[in-house]
């Protein structure tokens, strides 16, 4: 993928963007461009500043300075149109557990505002798009972790989102439900052109299934290239982990806090 | 506006489903209205302690014990935002194109129906105790609105809490030290009348007493509004209109 000239323009472009949190430096003005259909990688370390900047292009974190655009609307200047143009997976677990997988379905429904005329066949057609169709009147507490992360996408997929953010998709998963994740995602592209951003600190997943990759550091972009470029970059033998290693201070190193990790740990072993 | 009914709709269904799924937390509710009255109301209106006029005590405390019921169930809705919040459930609603004042609102309704529940609890009590209750569906109709709106007040004042503190440790903490001192500075339990001073003047900006007046008057016959319908539901209702104005403006804290 040439990640310089693309012919349909760019599904995200921030300009300088910057979040500050007292003294600290969240996001440091970065400058990224996501390409149109592209599925996208955002590595870093914990605290590199993946989830901040994408609570900031989805809207949920107001930026300290600087901009972005997502499918061409400004995050700050016009919030409710990025909002209807996006779809979202928080790494937590956002699916409701006391609701069966319909109910979480036509509540995003109703909240996206789809047509009621149309509200039931895009509901059938997203269940049978992630393989939940005969789960559908189950209560979610009863889905195993890939199934949740399944019904989760059908959410975010729903209105037909131009883009598609996905925080850690597939964090806690085995690899079985792993990889059925990754499929839906192609397909996804594939049939509906969305164009995916995630964040992941998995180096497989950034080699198969990201087109394009950014690695953040401390807040600013150390690299932006295809996993097959960057790994060509440092040597003819260089895994993911080397590309990783040079470029997020000191490969998978130890970062984030106390909360972060009790997070994740939460997460996985809801998923698990 | 529609826009704002449709999604507010669509946020209280959900939280209607949950209740129905999960009734058990509006049994362990129960309990503690039963024992105000059928303990405590009863123990005190033996002793004479308590000077309620034509009413007995038991009638007196019982709108009390019901807006008592409504303060408490509402103001623990903070911990289910929080845990909301916990699970990224708050995430994804926030990222939603639906108004922040739908989904603020949505929950307050649904806390309002949870009041309703509380509501029928204390007239079965009631009934129990052969304390006379006015039937009559204009004071009916009364109460249901006075009960919804006390429970939107309180569920969004715990939001407000919630999207403060952001911890449940600290909300729980916090939870019981606002409502029994929000219990105790109001009417619910011994007339305006008897309060010193100072008491006084912290009850008469109490929202529960505005509650507790409107109810001892729509249910009890005899009872009476010292304040006014009139009154009680204006300071009711621009209450709530600022709580949720300043929820709207927090809420979205939440996912930051």
């Amino acid at each position: 993928m040439n990640l310089t000239s693309v012919p349909d323009g760019f599904a995200i472009r921030t300009h300088g963007l910057t979040r500050r949190f007292g003294p600290l430096t969240a996001v440091d003005h970065v400058e990224l461009q996501v390409p149109r259909g592209a599925i996208f990688g955002l590595l870093g370390a914990n605290g590199a500043g993946k989830s901040t900047l994408m609570k900031m292009l989805t809207t949920l974190l107001r930026p300290t300075s600087g901009s972005a655009e997502v499918d061409g609307c400004d995050i700050v200047q016009a919030p409710a149109q990025v909002r209807r143009r996006i779809g979202y997976v928080p790494q937590l677990l956002s699916a409701d557990g006391t609701l069966t997988g319909y109910e979480n379905l036509r509540l995003s429904a109703q909240l996206y505002a789809l047509p009621r005329a149309q509200r039931g066949a895009r509901i059938a057609e997203a269940l049978a798009f992630m393989g939940l169709t005969d789960a559908a009147h189950k209560l979610v507490r009863t889905y195993s972790g890939g199934m949740v992360r399944r019904l989760e996408l059908a959410q975010a997929m729903l209105h037909r989102p131009r883009v598609l953010f996905l925080d850690e998709p597939t964090i806690g998963l085995d690899p079985m439900a792993r990889h059925s994740v990754w499929d839906r995602l192609h397909d996804l592209r594939r049939d509906y052109g969305m164009t995916v951003l995630i964040t992941t600190h998995d180096m497989e997943e950034a080699e198969t299934l990201c087109e394009a990759l950014a690695i953040l550091h401390a807040g600013r972009i150390a690299v932006v290239g295809t996993p097959g470029d960057l790994q060509r970059d440092i040597g003819p033998a260089a895994t993911m982990d080397d590309v990783f290693a040079r470029h997020a201070g000191g490969g998978i190193a130890d970062g984030g806090d106390f909360a972060g990790a009790v997070r994740t740990r939460k997460t996985a072993n809801r998923l698990g | 506006m529609l826009r704002f009914i449709r999604e507010s709709a669509a946020v209280a269904q959900i939280e209607l489903i949950k209740l129905t799924r999960d009734p058990t937390e509006i049994v362990s509710r129960a309990v503690q209205p039963v024992l105000w009255l059928v303990v405590f109301g009863q123990v005190l209106a033996h002793v004479h302690g308590i000077y309620t006029g034509e009413i007995g005590y038991l009638a007196f405390i019982t709108p009390g014990i019901l807006a008592q019921s409504v303060l408490f169930s509402a103001i623990f809705y903070g911990i289910a935002v929080i845990w909301e919040r916990d699970l990224g459930v708050v995430h994804k609603l926030l990222v939603s194109p639906a108004l922040r004042s739908s989904l603020v609102f949505g929950k307050a309704v649904a806390a309002g129906f949870r009041g309703l529940v509380q509501a029928l609890v204390i007239y079965l009590i009631a009934f129990a105790l052969h304390i006379a209750i006015r039937l009559d569906p204009q004071a009916m109709l009364g109460v249901l609105g006075g009960v919804l709106l006390g429970s939107a007040i309180f569920s969004t004042f715990s939001l407000i809490v919630a999207c403060i503190v952001k911890t449940r440790e600290r909300f729980m903490g916090i939870g019981q030290l606002l409502t029994m001192p929000m219990f105790f500075a109001s009417n619910a339990i011994y007339p305006l009348d008897l309060m010193p001073e100072w008491l006084r003047t912290i009850a008469r900006l109490n929202p529960l007493t505005y509650l507790v007046d409107a109810l001892r008057g729509l249910m009890i016959p005899g009872g009476e509004s010292v304040h006014g319908y009139a009154v009680d539901f204006a300071v009711l209702a621009a209450v709530f209109c600022a709580l949720l104005a300043l929820a709207v403006r927090l809420y979205p804290t939440l996912a930051e």
